[in-house]
């Protein structure tokens, strides 16, 4: 491992969010409708990790939980640049909520045992919840600034971030730490064809529950350590909307005419 | 009163620079309203420095018992000395449900607190109810807000982010009677975290937005935003925009709606050649009222419209532009 930061970047498999379907009836979703890649905001966290590896130096380590299929998106990590890869998949990570996936990987990177930075995107586009990032913070027992939109700069052990919480704030953190960041934080870059070749080669390591069993509790992980359940999914609701289409060379009357109805013009 | 009473329902009061976030006043509203029908409190718990006055507001919206944390230690948000106190407070008292704003520092907080305390936390609520067995419901979007979830939380405190401008706040009663209850924050480690103050403060708060103007990329260039800049001031409203007008260059971030930009819920929205994607609709859909104007009748924003008009926006603006400025002149 050469020096500058040790840094982990935790990446999720998501399905396409444009093309999933959703079987209303059933009130299911279709995840096989939609080809799967890696959550889009990750992308941003694994780019600010090569460009901390391009400009102090460090070693980039991608950590994701999920099916095995999610090893696609460690090889595409791996060919953006990531320099180790590990996969969490068993049948007893399966059915996490927030607090259970994000102990999970807080016990991997206690495996991984050394690590300065922690980097995750702010959230997923299937889960929305944006709790992950944090959750694994305090696992871990340190500090984490969320929604950065830009690393001032860096040296080895702090970092002078932007914080977007609406308003902009300049926060320095101590390193080890953890960020979650946001979209505009950079533009990641694709992965050239010689990598994507090379990352097809790679070896991603594949960590079981029992691969954990040393660095945590089992009966936290999965299903059994999740203390929310979806019980119900149902589909918003666009029934109340009147879906008024108003046609014809009086339609912007016509329009004026309801809004003023509707009280939005004096 | 002066009992401890166990197991109430506790709400976050986020402030800022002295300035209680309308959100707590919301979830005190809602708070009431589930304290009553389980007929338990309904407590609140204040951090921050100078506070003090606004402890007493917080009883004026519908609070029994408020828990007021007024140091000099926690003047700024640093979100892991929030956190020790928080748990702290909520290992001792133990609410039954725990209620923050989904608002970025909610965000930012309440996972901490949840997994410091290995209980379930649901984000970015839109309703909050008692089902028929007693059971409380967390309800929210999820999948880019294409599906609505139903959750239900075995752990205590059940907690949950809920989002801004969903929930009803009480009138101001300022004849409501409860108790201050003021504590000491524990001593505080060092977290690591330094605040160096605000860098910019947004141009537009779009969540605040009565009135929404919104352009896609039916607008041809950068400078066609001013029509829709002049339709907004029109109305009392601002401008907001779909995503690739932003990468563009064209208007600050600070005006994009959608699920990377911001959730906004206007009494009145009007989409200006935005064809709806997801993530868009995901900032918008629970707008009050919609209006899609986009030439093409198949765009996805159409069907969450409450009303539309299929036309070249650069004839229906204009149009919509000269209507409203007659209808000025002959007030």
């Amino acid at each position: 491992m050469n020096s500058g930061l040790r840094i982990i970047v935790l990446i999720k498999q998501v399905p396409d969010i444009g093309k999933v379907k959703f079987n209303v009836e059933e009130g299911r979703i279709d995840r096989s409708s939609a080809s799967l890649e890696t959550n889009p905001f990750d992308l941003n966290a694994l780019e600010t990790a090569i460009q901390f590896k391009e400009h102090i130096g460090g070693y980039v380590t991608v950590v994701s939980m999920g099916p095995p299929q999610a090893e696609s998106s460690l090889r595409d990590a791996l060919a953006r640049g990531a320099d180790r890869a590990i996969l969490l998949t068993d049948k007893f990570f399966a059915g996490a909520d927030t607090l259970a996936t994000s102990y999970t990987l807080a016990t991997a990177i206690r495996k991984i045992g050394f690590f300065d930075l922690i980097i995750c995107g702010e959230k997923t586009v299937d889960g929305d919840t944006g709790q992950v990032g944090p959750e694994v913070a305090e696992h871990l027992n340190i500090p984490h600034v969320a929604y950065v939109c830009e690393i001032r700069s860096a040296t080895l052990d702090r970092l002078l971030v932007v914080s977007d919480m609406g308003d902009k704030y300049l926060i320095e953190v101590k390193l080890p730490a953890l960020i979650t960041v946001t979209k505009d934080i950079n533009t990641p870059r694709l992965p050239t064809l010689r990598n994507v070749l090379k990352a097809k080669k790679a070896n991603i390591e594949v960590w079981s529950a029992d691969d954990l069993a040393d660095y945590g509790e089992l009966c936290r992980f999965g299903l059994q350590g999740s203390m929310t359940t979806v019980f119900k999914i149902v589909f918003p609701s666009e029934e109340g909307r009147r879906g008024l289409i108003f046609h014809g060379e009086d339609a912007v009357e016509k329009l004026v005419e309801v809004l003023r109805e509707r009280g939005f013009i004096a | 009163m002066n009992q401890p009473v166990k197991n109430g329902v506790m709400v976050y009061a986020e402030q800022e620079e002295g300035i209680v976030h309308p959100v707590s006043f919301e979830l005190l509203g809602k708070g009431r309203e589930l304290a009553d029908r389980l007929n338990i409190e309904l407590w609140s718990v204040l951090l921050g420095y100078r506070v003090r006055d606004k402890a007493e507001t917080l009883i004026h919206y519908g609070a029994d018992r408020v828990f007021l944390y007024d140091d000099q230690m926690l003047e700024e948000f640093d979100v892991v000395k929030y956190k020790h106190v928080l748990v702290e407070l909520v290992r001792e008292v133990a609410p039954q449900l725990f209620l923050i704003g989904a608002t970025p520092l909610g965000r930012s907080l309440a996972p901490r607190i949840a997994a410091a305390l290995n209980t379930g936390l649901t984000a970015d609520c839109i309703d909050i109810q008692i089902d028929d067995r007693g059971e409380i419901v967390q309800i929210r979007p999820a999948f880019t807000g294409n599906i609505i979830a139903h959750i239900k939380t075995r752990s205590r405190p059940i907690m949950a982010t809920v989002r801004y401008r969903v929930m009803k706040p009480l009138p101001r009663d300022n004849s409501r009677r409860g108790k201050i209850v003021e504590r000491s924050p524990p001593k505080l480690p060092d977290t690591g975290l330094k605040f160096l103050g605000e860098v910019s403060t947004r141009s537009v708060n779009l969540a605040e937005a009565d009135i929404i103007v919104s352009g896609g990329r039916g607008l041809k260039k950068k400078e066609d935003l001013n029509m829709l800049k002049e339709l907004a001031s029109l109305l009392g409203g601002v401008v907001g925009v779909s995503r690739p007008l932003v990468d563009d260059g064209w208007i600050s971030k600070d005006h994009q709606v959608g699920f990377s930009g911001n959730t906004v819920k206007p009494k009145l929205y009007i989409a200006c050649g935005v064809s709806g994607s997801p993530q868009h609709m995901a900032g918008m859909r629970d707008s009050e009222v919609i209006v899609a104007i986009n030439i093409d009748r198949s765009a996805p924003i159409f069907r969450i419209a409450d009303y539309g008009i299929v036309g070249d926006l650069y004839e229906v603006v204009p149009k919509l532009i000269e209507a409203l400025k007659r209808l000025k002149e002959n007030e």
